[in-house]
């Protein structure tokens, strides 16, 4: 069913998107940074971003956190509208509580990592289970503690985040948004503030969670080796567009446009 | 009369007043910050009421004067038919114009908190109000502390202006053995001295303990 702007309420069937962006435009005062964007990722899909500074690579994953409200169409997320609820037969934009609970099927890893200082690395991950979720400590202990392990971090699992280099602080930032059992996970330029000996310990976990795990994920970079080794699709943003889309071999080995050309070319230039 | 011989014969009223003091600073301090917190988070609110009853009560408690403040309480609200007990009148004129000060350090200590601090709490789906008491107050706390010990000092010092509506504290006491004596500068010296060893030796120690212990928490230490 449609409402009168002609979205639908829901997307139902078989190959239903994870996550879909239809048309919707951002814009921050006369600045356009996103343009009637349509965008979808199957589930399971792992989906690279990559782009100029300024082409709305970022825009995109604050906007599926909710971190930004958008100005003009829907995103939905498994079929059901994130920025919308539907009303009387139509969709509105949405309150705060049907943010909430649509906002619990993703996760994000921020470029600064962003753990709560106050808190050790297995208190940053049981924050969210146990005040959010509200599962039972021991149990979100176990969970918490299972997914430090997973990254890696569980001999630091007592330390304060002042007491981890960056690379660890960001793989107990994946543990944390991991512990929420997200449908979709967001990684934000999560390499670019690193040192680059400790880049490997953060992509390495990423390559393990797309080779392991079933998770739909949305990736800003700005590694395109990384980018072209684990991605299902790459799309190259530009003046808040997808201006080209495709397999990683594909984009990156053979692009068709001539700004994707450009840009790979003067990536390979700084390198 | 000299200092020993002084403090031999009048420490027991010395002793009561700094007794009464140090109640009223603790109970001004307590009604100073839990309105501090109300007025500091009100200041930040959406809700243009909120932010408006928030600047009007700072503005009232930090643009007129505190003895002026103590005398509505104590003289001019029975006027209005409120009548409060001056012990009460003494703390709660104190407290309530150390929140109006205090308001301010609340708001520009949880403004401090960087912003990705939001962000990552919003990306766990906390409430907003999850978010303030788990997140952001705790570490806007730590950048509050050391402006919040010059408050306190302030605060202790304010206490005096309370023996002017007659309730029996250390400066009351002071005021009434000199009237008696005329010992001037025995007494006054002594109460100088006691106000000074309570600021130094009791409120400063205290918030530097506090400031520590907090850095702690924050694994800064």
């Amino acid at each position: 069913m449609l409402d009168k702007t002609g979205f639908p309420l829901e997307i139902t069937g078989e190959d239903t998107p994870m996550v879909s962006f239809r048309k919707v435009n951002k814009s921050y005062g006369a600045l356009t940074v996103l343009d009637d964007l349509d965008l979808d990722v199957a589930a399971g899909e792992m989906v690279s971003i990559i782009g100029p500074s300024g082409s709305g690579k970022t825009t995109v994953l604050r906007m599926l956190m909710t971190l930004e409200r958008i100005n003009g169409g829907v995103i939905y997320v498994d079929g059901k509208p994130l920025t919308h609820m539907p009303r009387g037969g139509q969709l509105v934009s949405a309150n705060e509580r049907h943010l909430r609970s649509r906002r619990a099927d993703i996760g994000m890893c921020f470029q600064h990592f962003n753990l709560f200082p106050h808190m050790t690395a297995l208190e940053n991950c049981m924050e969210g289970p146990v005040q959010v979720l509200g599962l039972p400590k021991a149990e979100a202990r176990d969970r918490s503690e299972e997914l430090l392990e997973l990254v890696g971090m569980i001999a630091k699992k007592d330390q304060h985040p002042s007491r981890l280099s960056g690379g660890q602080q960001q793989r107990v930032a994946i543990a944390r948004a991991l512990a929420m059992r997200p449908k979709v996970m967001l990684f934000d330029e999560v390499t670019s503030a690193l040192d680059p000996e400790v880049i490997g310990e953060v992509t390495n976990v990423i390559r393990q969670l797309v080779s392991e795990h079933n998770l739909t994920m949305l990736m800003v970079t700005h590694q395109m080796g990384f980018a072209r080794d684990i991605s299902d699709r790459v799309c190259f943003f530009y003046g808040g567009r997808i201006e080209e889309q495709g397999p990683p071999t594909q984009l990156f080995g053979n692009p068709q446009r001539e700004r994707t050309q450009q840009f790979l070319s003067a990536v390979r230039e700084a390198v | 009369m000299g200092f020993y011989d002084f403090l031999i014969q009048y420490w027991p009223r010395l002793l009561t007043g700094t007794g009464v003091t140090l109640a009223q600073f603790l109970l001004a301090a307590v009604i100073g910050i839990a309105i501090s917190l109300c007025m500091g988070l009100m200041k930040l609110s959406q809700n243009a009421l909120m932010r408006g009853a928030a600047v009007t009560y700072i503005e009232i408690f930090r643009g007129t004067s505190l003895v002026v403040q103590l005398y509505w309480i104590f003289f001019v609200l029975p006027l209005f038919g409120l009548t409060i007990e001056k012990f009460t009148a003494g703390y709660l004129a104190v407290g309530m114009n150390i929140g109006a000060y205090g308001a301010e350090l609340v708001r520009g200590g949880i403004l401090s908190v960087p912003k990705g601090q939001w962000e990552a709490a919003l990306a766990i789906n906390m409430s907003p109000a999850q978010r303030m008491r788990r997140i952001i107050l705790p570490q806007a706390l730590v950048s509050m502390l050391p402006p919040w010990g010059n408050l306190m000092i302030e605060l202790l010092k304010g206490t005096a202006l309370v023996s002017l509506i007659s309730v029996a504290d250390l400066m009351f006491e002071a005021r009434q053995i000199n009237a008696s004596t005329f010992l001037s500068a025995q007494v006054f010296g002594a109460a100088l001295v006691i106000y000074y060893v309570l600021a130094r030796f009791l409120v400063t120690p205290f918030m530097r303990w506090l400031e520590r212990h907090m850095a702690r928490k924050l694994g800064r230490a």
